[in-house]
């Protein structure tokens, strides 16, 4: 038997995600279902969810430009913001994953063959907790737009990408954190799949308040999980 | 709040998501351990080389490796994490090393039978698609109430076969025999 105070999440609303077949994405025309997804109850297999602790972060993740020899090329950012639930309440020591292309918008990835230079000195992966009041930081470089094949002349709008744990299988959550003012983003598919109200919340902030002077820019991206239900998993 | 929304993962995360102890939920060495292995299909058939696969489930006792697990969390100490990750390969074959999971209580108490959750992100797949992993000749499946609430002609898409080294659970993303996928 479960514990009568266990409860649930909140699901997601309507106008969160964006829908699965998104055509002006090409790649989503033969990888989304066709039919509906089942609605699954919320039972502890939910609930619950890998708590992926100090195991998996070395103190040299959360610092991009320093895990070489050299210092990479680009402009230096320092990223931060709070994993948070839909309440507002932090979610502490979760694992924060990030990955993103190279000042010249090339990935350190074998598959990724855009002509641009790769950098000996940035691999482009960092990994972080969150502290007791949800808060992670992470120290990089701006990441470059590059070109894809999805349509004419395609350019992904720049973004960094976050996968998050939360505390729940239900409240895992992978995302792309974009920049103010992207030139790119009225052409890009990916961003524009998102329900348009809900756009902005991928957007960062420019930040000058945590900006190191003469050192780096600063940019404030905050990320919202689901939060819990009020009404326990159990009637 | 208003919740953060989902991107795709893109084709690129393999360098940053791969674990070299990602695929193993128990150790290496766990006497009870089997393979869970499948392949991963688009709606043209093809296989997807650049999908990750995550499986979250319980222990053999049925506990989680959680502090929300109110009956006791699985302990530390025998290596069990609970979690899987493995991408796919260049033919779309992806493999986590693993124990059955016991069996764990449903949303209205009932006991479900042994599953595991199972997350797949990809390129082209702008959220994940969540479904579970039931075993064949688990004489617990007929009672689970959400196999029971998934149509017959589909519900075998949710159960694995046997395989020489454990067990096969291939995913069809799209099409006539689509795997069941559940919103969580």
């Amino acid at each position: 038997m479960t514990d009568p105070v266990l409860r649930g999440y909140r699901r997601d609303p309507g106008g969160t995600h964006p829908p699965l077949l998104s055509p002006g994405y090409g790649s989503t025309v033969l990888r989304a279902p066709h039919r509906e997804p089942f609605v699954l109850a919320h039972s502890l297999t939910e609930i619950t969810g890998p708590a992926l602790g100090e195991g998996r972060v070395l103190p040299t993740d959360a610092d991009l430009t320093k895990q070489h020899d050299g210092e990479p090329l680009g402009e230096r950012i320092i990223v931060h913001g709070r994993v948070l639930d839909s309440d507002g309440r932090a979610v502490p020591d979760t694992l924060v994953e990030l990955w993103q292309a190279n000042s010249a918008g090339r990935y350190s990835h074998e598959r990724d063959q855009h002509p641009a230079p790769l950098d000996p000195n940035f691999t482009g992966v960092g990994r972080c907790l969150t502290d007791s009041l949800g808060r992670y930081r992470f120290v990089t470089l701006k990441p470059g737009a590059y070109p894809w094949r999805n349509h004419e002349n395609a350019w992904r709008a720049q973004h960094i990408h976050f996968s998050l744990f939360g505390r729940a299988f239900v409240q895992r959550l992978v995302t792309q954190m974009y920049f103010p003012g992207d030139p790119l983003f009225y052409q890009d598919p990916i961003f524009n799949a998102v329900p348009e109200a809900a756009r902005h919340r991928m957007i960062s902030a420019f930040d000058l308040s945590a900006t190191v002077p003469e050192w780096a820019l600063a940019y404030e991206f905050d990320i919202v999980l689901r939060g819990r239900d009020q009404t326990p998993v159990e009637s | 709040m208003e919740l953060t929304p989902s991107q795709t993962v893109g084709p690129f995360f393999a360098h940053a998501l791969t674990w070299p102890d990602g695929p193993f939920v128990v150790p290496e060495d766990e006497p009870d351990g089997f393979w869970l292995r499948g392949v991963v299909y688009d709606g043209a058939g093809e296989v997807v080389p650049d999908a990750l696969v995550e499986t979250w489930q319980a222990s053999p006792d049925g506990r989680f490796d959680h502090p929300d697990d109110p009956r006791g969390a699985v302990s530390g100490s025998g290596g069990f994490r609970g979690f899987g990750r493995a991408p796919t390969d260049a033919a779309g074959r992806w493999a986590v090393w693993t124990v059955r999971p016991g069996r764990v209580p449903a949303a209205d108490g009932r006991l479900q039978a042994p599953h595991l959750d199972l997350s797949v992100f990809a390129r082209g797949l702008l959220d994940r698609v969540v479904t579970r992993v039931y075993f064949p000749n688990e004489a617990s499946n007929v009672d689970d109430p959400v196999l029971a609430s998934i149509p017959e002609r589909a519900r075998g898409t949710l159960v694995a076969s046997p395989a020489a080294d454990g067990y096969r659970f291939d995913i069809r993303l799209q099409g006539d025999n689509e795997t069941v996928f559940f919103s969580v």
